[in-house]
């Protein structure tokens, strides 16, 4: 099996997981995809010395991950190429902001690395509710939320279609790779000089396979509607869901709930 | 109850590969495409399925094919493709074979409940929750005949249907197929399946029809099949 079989192994590996059955799987993707968003925004808005507050931000991903039963390895395995780029983010912060900010247990802590590492918990909680999102909703289901909210349908459709054919490329590129490989015995990656033929035959399959798969939604009757996805009714369990994170987002954003924790846990001198 | 007069169908414009095709598939028939590689048979069925641009009149029970009775005409049409890999799209068979009847309007029971009766009907139930991508080829063949089963189509379009597939499979398929009542349009390189499977043959060659009547004469001329690039059917060839 090569690399792309594995790619497209994990692509379908997050339709299993959304197609899992849990308290989380069965709220409605609407309350789901809201609560992802106040959360990514209550995260994010977060002042850059905030560390403290946003630490009790993890609550909200750790308790999703233990209701939904899917594993923080599974997530830190599909987000192993994202997670490096989030957290260089905020590599060089150490070095333009000395100023001491606080003492921890006799050691001083400058600015830099305190908003360093905020910045990095930042990206790793955003990521890891989108992941989340993704791996307790199917991209169908999604889609007929984001319709729901009256996101324009072509928008829409633009995205599960992008889902889809990432995956038809991956496939086609698979096949491609495996070809090309059986006539080139012994080359490491593909040469230089077959890259343009390459990359342009990749993009015509492709086009031509995602343009047949259209053809067959089309062909059941699909017109940027998603009737078949999403039959189920908002419930209250999903209002109180939705509402009680928010709430506990507001709270932890306004409130110093964290500042009282934050003294507790670091020894109180901020 | 599909009407083809003088259809001229193209990829691109100044390069038609259907030239005036003209015949008529009655309700109820069961009628057999062949015609060498390259000949327009899934190019014609692309055409009636409004997938491709065409001149001349295409009509499905009266209905011309346009940009407008599109939605009419795929809803009384059951294509099943050259590639099923390319005919499934949703993660699991079942949620394949829900999509058609929601989008076309059906509730959720109500889908539900034709999505078992198909599957019990080609005793496929133990497919239902398995995950399309692990099914072999046979499997997904069958799978992808019951996804277009689902939507009750008056009419079933089949591209290769037996294609790839190993004996057994092979006459799962046909026998499958024959046991259909709807009306059929099949095209096949596997002569001996269309035999099986229709009364009737249209042969295609370089995008035109060549010939179209009983199977039973079609399939025994010798003549006639090599002269358009083919060969007699096996059955018959030992004779
Ligand atoms: N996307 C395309 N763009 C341009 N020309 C095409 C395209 N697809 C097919 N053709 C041409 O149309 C002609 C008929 O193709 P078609 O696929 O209908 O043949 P077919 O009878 O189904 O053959 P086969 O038995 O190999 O499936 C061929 O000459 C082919 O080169
Ligand atoms: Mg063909």
């Amino acid at each position: 099996m090569n690399k792309m079989d594995r790619s497209i192994l994990a692509l379908r590996e997050m339709d299993a997981l959304a197609a899992g059955d849990s308290p989380v799987h069965q709220l409605h993707p609407v309350a789901k995809l809201l609560t992802t968003i106040a959360y990514i925004a209550a995260t994010v808005s977060f002042g850059k010395y905030q560390l403290s507050g946003l630490l009790v931000m993890i609550l909200y991903p750790a308790l999703v991950f233990s209701l939904s039963g899917v594993g923080v390895g599974t997530c830190l395995r599909k987000l192993r190429f994202v997670l490096p780029l989030v957290l260089a983010v905020g590599l060089f912060n150490p070095l333009f902001d000395r100023a001491p900010l606080l003492t921890v247990g006799g050691v001083t802590v400058s600015g830099g690395v305190v908003s360093m590492v905020t910045l990095m918990l930042k990206g790793v909680f955003c990521l890891a509710a989108s992941f989340l999102l993704m791996a307790t909703t199917s991209i169908d289901d999604l889609c007929a939320a984001l319709r729901r909210l009256h996101v324009p349908s072509l928008l829409v459709t633009l995205l599960l279609l992008t889902f889809r054919y990432v995956g038809v490329m991956t496939e086609e590129l698979s096949v491609m790779t495996d070809a090309y490989h059986l006539r080139a015995p012994g080359q490491k990656g593909i040469r230089f000089a077959a890259w343009g033929s390459f990359l342009g035959q990749l993009l015509l399959r492709s086009m031509d396979r995602a343009d047949e798969l259209y053809g067959s939604m089309q062909l059941r009757g699909f017109s940027g509607s998603f009737a078949y996805a999403g039959s189920k009714r908002f419930s209250g369990r999903d209002a109180v869901w939705l509402i009680l994170w928010a709430l506990i987002f507001a709270l932890c954003r306004s409130f110093d709930v964290a500042g009282v924790l934050g003294a507790l846990l670091m020894g109180g001198n901020r | 109850m599909i009407q083809f007069e003088n259809v001229t169908a193209y990829y691109e414009k100044d390069a038609p590969i259907l030239k005036n095709v003209s015949f008529t598939v009655e309700r109820g028939e069961a009628v057999g495409l062949i015609g060498a590689n390259g000949a327009g048979k899934t190019t014609l069925m692309r055409a009636l399925l409004g997938l491709l641009p065409h001149e001349g009149r295409i009509t499905v029970d009266g209905v011309e094919v346009t940009k407008k009775t599109l939605p009419e005409i795929r809803r009384k049409l059951g294509f099943v493709l050259q590639n099923s890999d390319n005919q499934m799209f949703m993660p699991t068979v079942y949620e394949d074979m829900i999509f058609g009847p929601l989008n076309y309007g059906a509730s959720r029971e109500e889908a539900e409940a034709r999505v078992d009766a198909v599957l019990s009907r080609l005793e496929l139930t133990e497919l239902k929750h398995r995950h399309n991508h692990k099914l072999s080829g046979g499997e997904k063949r069958m799978a992808a005949i019951a996804t277009v089963l689902a939507m009750e189509p008056e009419a079933i379009l089949m591209d290769e249907p037996t294609s790839a597939l190993d004996p057994q499979n092979r006459r799962l398929v046909i026998n499958t197929v024959r046991e259909l009542p709807e009306t059929k349009l099949i095209t096949s390189h596997d002569l001996d399946m269309i035999w099986d499977t229709c009364d009737r043959v249209i042969l295609l060659d370089r995008g035109t029809v060549a010939a179209d009547g009983p199977a039973e004469e079609i399939l025994r001329s010798r003549e006639l099949l090599e002269t358009n690039r083919m060969e007699l059917p096996l059955r018959f060839s030992a004779l």
